[in-house]
């Protein structure tokens, strides 16, 4: 219960200011009290507004980020993949289908020597490998491809439909260290240079992309209350003029007696003891 | 009908038209120029509201998108009958008003202050139609504001005359301003269960929504007009501010400021929430009894009125009364009804404040004892207050007889809790209480005698009585002629209760 309203604290805030200011208007007398009580029954609202615009953990709602440096980092390694893959994986993919069928090729003939499990560990070794090779980013993708072959001839001596499986695993992996590899390489590049290209829209993207991980604060009930506050200052500005027009034409701003004097001026007689109206 | 070429943008000139008009007419000297100006900008206002009345009826409803931008990001203007036919009252009470306003303002209001009351005026009627153009919700409070901040200006103007029009001013601010925040604060909760301000795209959003948020955003922003519309026991600012603005302002205000508020509300009732949202029905109820207490209420307290501008202030509380009835009957003819009202009340109020205006411009005050013997002392005034004042209590043939057999025929097609006859009967009653407080001016101004030894006194100018037998031919002219009236308010009421539960309605 308590933590329930604890995490509602700011509704907590409005409410209080919204009866403190509403309290205030009722119950002063005075017409300059009044429109300061006025004033914080607005700002409860002001207050309101921008906390359902706010998003918990989220900036302000700025574009963070550009175009060039910052892309190579780790933040958009995922996408570079990705988005260049299409762009770019094509060649790379028919030259590794090429080889790794010729190996499978190979592998078909033979006959099977090495248990499944070993197989794995082959793989498993091979795919570390990747890894390794992938946080290396001067490594030119060429060479993974090529140790990646000699992985697959390695498996060359393995039973047929495995040997095929393998192969399109190991051709796999390279290929897409190759386009990872290349990627990374595409972003120093890029960043320069290489915009009119297919990396041009591919860049769109990452930015977009990139921008999507940011959690911004809704800006609209921002915006609406920046708009609600100067119609507050307005009416603040015609609520103090009339006071002081008020201030002129009766020498008070006390509601008591300028209701005694209005009500003279309306009936010919002042309020009788107790029966005011 | 296709659009004219330079059209596309007619239904954001209403709008945008006395919003530049405005400010050119504080530059201006003192006299007439102002006048003449604000009297030429309402009548382009008008013309334009006419075509776009025309343009609605030929085409349907238009979607006007402000820069571009499409809703629900962009804001638009959403112009069908029901806002489209407020628009026309609107501008045309203007080009009446305006023109009847210079010799009254020039007595009334410090010569100084001319400029800057003719750009208050225009500003409120910036403010007037832009809140019934707009089809997004934050729009409306700006537009409210903009109206209201400049009606608490005229308002307070009245001060040369009668000092009490700064309080009463005053008290309008405080009240008008928290209307209006209760409609912020509803329109922030609705936004936060919603995502989006525009007034169709809620409607959308809200179809299928059913909480307290949306229940407790509905109950702000319903009494956060009701404040502004001046609903029974909301009313409390009416009075005063009617009474001692001045003459020009007491007839353009009461002729239409309250009018736009009914337009929104049965926009949000109708059109925003609908029939789907099952708290309407508990609003609906409230507008009746509300309404039926209003009717009756406000008319006792006009017939012990001694001034007979506050004696017309208290009537106008009540005949918002009526409008809420028909609204409350949540049915075609009920909201025809309403809107029928809101059009025939703009037109005899306006009349009858501005033949009280012609009183005060010569006799210096609005209390009954200047009436007596009115009619031989200023015939074309007092005959003109006579035939609008009928209209109000609703003798054929004046529009105030459509209104109330439109109303009563509503109310016998309907099944609220209170049995129809009743709703008739009671409709029948406060129309005799009008008759009684209506009367009461007639009999002073036609049967008794003019005090003992008055000087003689001249009628009111020209322009003055021409402006107020406009009106009072206007108020028998559409009793003949229903086809703008009667017709443009049923297709009206027809649209908006459509689009909220389909044709038929919910009872």
């Amino acid at each position: 219960m308590i933590e329930f309203i604890l995490e509602r604290y700011n509704y907590l805030i409005v409410i209080t200011l919204m009866m403190i200011g509403l309290y205030i208007v009722f119950s002063r007398g005075n017409l300059v009290k009044t429109i300061i009580g006025l004033n914080i029954f607005q700002t409860s609202v002001f207050i309101f507004y921008i906390t359902i615009g706010k998003v918990a953990g989220g900036t302000a709602p700025i574009l963070l980020g550009g175009y060039g440096g910052g892309h190579g980092d780790k933040h958009g390694d995922a996408n570079h993949g990705d988005d260049h893959g299409k762009g770019h994986g094509t060649v790379h993919d028919g030259a590794h289908d090429k080889a790794a069928y010729e190996q499978g090729g190979d592998a078909e003939t033979a006959d099977s020597i090495y248990p499944a499990n070993d197989l794995e560990e082959a793989i498993r070794s091979a795919g570390n490998q990747v890894l390794n090779a992938e946080s290396d980013l001067h490594n030119v993708p060429e060479e993974f491809a090529d140790s990646a072959n000699q992985l697959a001839s390695d498996a060359g001596l393995i039973e047929g439909d495995t040997a095929n499986q393998l192969s399109d695993t190991l051709h796999d992996t390279p290929s897409e260290l190759s386009r990872s590899a290349e990627s990374h390489a595409n972003a120093l590049y890029d960043g320069a240079v290489n915009a009119g290209d297919s990396h041009g829209s591919a860049y769109a993207g990452d930015a977009a992309a990139y921008a999507g991980e940011i959690l911004y604060s809704n800006p609209l009930p921002h915006v609406l209350i920046l708009t609600a506050i100067v119609v507050g200052v307005a009416t603040t500005a015609v609520g103090l003029a009339l006071a002081v027009r008020i201030q002129e034409a009766y020498g008070t701003i006390e509601e008591d007696e300028l209701e005694a004097e209005d009500y003279k001026a309306e009936f010919g007689h002042p309020i009788t003891e107790g029966g005011a109206g | 009908m296709s659009i004219a070429p330079g059209l596309e943008h007619l239904p954001a000139l209403p709008v945008v038209i006395p919003m530049i008009a405005a400010p050119v007419a504080l530059l201006m000297r003192p006299g007439t120029t102002p006048w003449l100006w604000a009297s030429i900008v309402s009548w382009v206002t008008l013309i334009c509201t006419i075509m776009l009345l025309d343009q609605v009826w030929h085409s349907g409803p238009i979607v006007y998108e402000m820069g571009g931008w499409a809703a629900p990001l962009g804001i638009t203007y959403y112009i069908d009958l029901a806002n489209g036919l407020v628009m026309m009252l609107v501008a045309a009470m203007a080009s009446v008003v305006f023109p009847y306003a210079r010799t009254s303002v020039e007595a009334e209001i410090d010569r100084r202050q001319i400029p800057a009351f003719y750009t208050a005026l225009l500003i409120c009627m910036t403010g007037l139609l832009g809140v019934a153009a707009t089809g997004d919700a934050f729009n409306v409070f700006v537009f409210l504001e903009i109206s209201s901040l400049s009606t608490y200006a005229l308002v307070a103007m009245g001060a040369r005359r009668d000092r009490r029009a700064l309080t009463a001013a005053f008290n309008y601010l405080i009240m008008g301003t928290i209307g209006a925040t209760f409609y912020v604060i509803g329109l922030g909760l609705l936004y936060q269960s919603t995502g989006t301000l525009n007034l169709l795209d809620l409607h959308e959003q809200l179809a299928n929504q059913d909480n307290k948020v949306v229940e407790a955003g509905f109950a702000f922003i319903v009494t956060g007009i009701g404040l502004k519309l001046a609903m029974v026991p909301l009313h409390l600012w009416l009075p005063n501010a009617y009474c001692f603005a001045p003459s020009a302002i007491s007839a353009f205000l009461a002729a239409t400021a309250t009018k736009v508020q009914i337009y929104l509300m049965l926009r949000y009732v109708f059109t925003v929430f609908g029939f789907e949202f099952p708290f309407l029905e508990v609003a609906l109820n409230a507008f009746l009894i509300l309404g039926i207490t209003g009717m009756f209420y406000a008319s006792i307290v006009a017939v012990f009125r001694d001034n007979v501008k506050q004696m017309l202030a208290y009537s106008s509380i009540a005949q918002i009364g009526y409008m809420l009835l028909g609204i409350s009957f949540g049915t075609v003819d009920g909201v025809a009804a309403s809107l029928i009202h809101v059009f025939n009340h703009g037109l005899m109020k306006a009349a009858l404040f501005m033949g009280v205006g012609c009183v005060v411009l010569r006799l210096g005050s609005s209390h009954f004892l200047a009436f007596k013997g009115l009619a031989k002392r200023m015939p074309w005034t007092a005959w003109g207050l006579i035939l609008s004042g009928l209209s109000l209590v609703g003798v054929p043939p004046t529009v105030g007889f459509i209104s109330k057999f439109q109303l009563m025929e509503a109310a016998f097609q309907t099944s609220t809790f209170i049995s129809p006859l009743l709703v008739v009967l009671l409709i029948g009653a406060s129309s005799l209480l009008a008759a009684v407080y209506i009367g009461r001016l007639i009999y002073a101004m036609v049967l008794e005698q003019p005090p003992e030894g008055a000087e003689k006194i001249t009628e009111a100018p020209y322009t003055m009585r021409a402006a107020l037998w406009l009106m009072v031919l206007a108020n028998f002219y559409f009793f003949f002629h229903t086809d703008l009236t009667v017709d443009v308010a049923h297709q009206a009421a027809e649209s908006l209760i459509c689009m909220s539960a389909g044709c038929g309605g919910a009872y």
